[in-house]
């Protein structure tokens, strides 16, 4: 057996770090723009950030059919994730309930996640953005509901087209996506409900 | 042979995962309540489950408790503003035993507030959260019984529906007569029933520092309400919006600006106006303030010494 195909352990303790987990990245939908820790003592596997696979672990069940970037999907993150958490790995994107992508890869666009219809909304897609970290980047200004006001998030590595998508899919409120950009353990919630400005 | 083998009192211990529900349960309603966060307003379908209580008695509420409990938290559980009814007693004593859960009635130091048909005086803080029992959550249900039809009303935002309904109270009433499960509008886009809450308290939601949950087990929905949302009571420019009013102050603690029930006190017609939030108005006595009937309650009893 090849480091490649050998599945790490995931929770130690499934209740409690799922729950914790949980409460995180409710606070960061509830509160977009606040930077929320997701409980440590997971160790992800190759290709994917502590926050996202804690995220996976804690919501993605044979239910949810996930979206990885090929090469993820067919290395050891695959296997990790079709081992722990029982879901189907589908290559095209608009089937997928949650997926992961890397914030500075072209393709696929977040217009091709499902936005979900406007008799049920909620069966949109969840996608994590791994970014090269949470602050640094360009600054964009948030606002709406769970925002006293706004709030200004800087995450770094993001494509240069990406802000714009986001505030297409925005446009599209109720319909759309929700996101979680995600750095090491660290993640902030931008739900569909979020308005963007900046510069982009 | 022996038909019953006795069972030891060791095995005989019900052996529930943390906070009775599966983690695959847990799960799916979480997911449902991210979606419900990211569109606030809108009801999310969920597969509710069967409950060792009837539905109709919190369902909705203790699943939605039951899915973000942790061992962090502490609870608070209100039944019509009062920690010590029926409801609240026995869904308290449920996550005390299932979730071995800390609880609390003092408001400000509850993590996790689970209410029946009410939100408590105290202002609410940001990072606790409130769950709501909801018996019906469909705020057209009454006018149109067709879950395909509210749906799209939903969908398409074709709200009319409910304005003519206010304004045919008041063409009839001379003013909006519903004072309880009054409808809002969340975030400029989502009518929602604020569940039967009286209209005294649906200005505390509007850009209300908690998240506020709301489930409802018999009608399987969950929907949301972030913190710091607008929520508009629906009204008419030569109308607005009002909340209750009453003539006299709380009998116990003379509190003038709380909700108040009306007790009937004997058989001669005689009653009282007291707070419906117990908590709120035991603190009240305990800081000094003395309502007109407060020394008549202490003497026959309605009052405990120990709460003055």
């Amino acid at each position: 057996m090849t480091d490649e195909t050998l599945i790490g352990p995931g929770f130690a303790d499934p209740v409690f770090q799922s729950q914790g987990a949980f409460r995180a990245i409710l606070a960061a939908l509830a509160e977009p723009g606040t930077r929320q820790a997701v409980t440590e003592g997971l160790t992800p596997p190759n290709g994917l950030h502590a926050a996202a696979a804690t995220a996976l672990l804690t919501l993605a069940d044979y239910e949810t059919p996930i979206w990885l970037p090929p090469a993820l999907r067919d290395g050891a993150a695959g296997a990790w994730l079709r081992f722990h958490c029982g879901a189907a790995l589908v290559a095209e994107p608009g089937r997928a309930a949650f997926a992961v992508i890397d914030g500075l890869a072209s393709a696929p666009a977040l217009a091709d996640f499902d936005a979900g219809t406007d008799q049920f909304p909620d069966r949109s897609a969840t996608v994590i953005v791994q970014c090269a970290a949470l602050e640094g980047g360009e600054a964009v200004t948030l606002s709406g509901p769970g925002i006293p006001g706004t709030r200004t998030i800087a995450p770094a590595g993001l494509r240069d087209s990406f802000w714009a998508e986001v505030a297409a899919n925005s446009e599209a409120y109720p319909l759309g996506i929700d996101l979680l950009l995600c750095h090491a353990d660290a993640l902030f919630g931008l739900p569909r409900s979020t308005r963007i400005e900046g510069a982009f | 042979m022996t038909l019953h083998t006795p069972v030891t009192q060791d095995a005989a211990q019900p052996a529930y995962n943390y906070a009775y529900l599966d983690e695959q349960t847990k799960r799916m309603i979480r997911r449902a309540l991210l979606k419900a966060v990211a569109v606030p307003g809108y009801q999310v379908p969920f597969g509710s489950r069967e409950m060792p209580l009837a539905r109709g008695w919190g369902t909705g509420g203790i699943q939605i408790t039951a899915a973000i409990i942790g061992p962090q938290d502490r609870l608070k559980v209100i039944d019509q503003g009062a920690d010590d009814t029926t409801n609240a007693v026995s869904i308290r004593r449920f996550f005390e035993k299932t979730a071995n859960a800390k609880t609390t009635e003092a408001t400000d130091e509850a993590t996790i507030i689970q209410t029946r048909h009410r939100i408590p005086e105290a202002p609410l803080q940001a990072g606790q959260i409130m769950v709501y029992q909801v018996p019906q959550p469909e705020p057209l249900r009454k006018l149109e019984p067709r879950e395909a039809e509210t749906r799209k009303m939903h969908a398409w935002a074709e709200y009319g529906l409910m304005q003519v309904k206010l304004y045919e109270n008041i063409a009839r009433f001379g003013e909006v007569t519903t004072t309880y499960d009054y409808p809002v509008l969340i975030n400029g886009r989502y009518i929602m029933a604020p569940s039967p809450i009286p209209k005294f308290d649906n200005p505390k939601m509007h850009m209300s520092p908690a998240l506020q949950l709301f489930g409802a087990g018999r009608e399987k929905r969950i929907y949301a309400l972030p913190p710091h949302t607008s929520v508009k009571s629906l009204d008419f420019d030569d109308h607005p919006f009002r909340i209750q009013s009453w003539n006299e102050p709380c009998a116990l603690c003379a509190a003038a600006d709380s909700y108040l029930d009306e007790v009937v006190i004997d058989d001669q017609g005689k009653r009282m106006f007291v707070c419906s939030d117990s908590h709120f108005c035991e603190t009240r006595r305990e800081d000094g303030h003395r309502g007109a009937m407060l020394a008549d309650a202490t003497s026959s009893g309605l009052v405990g010494e120990s709460k003055l």
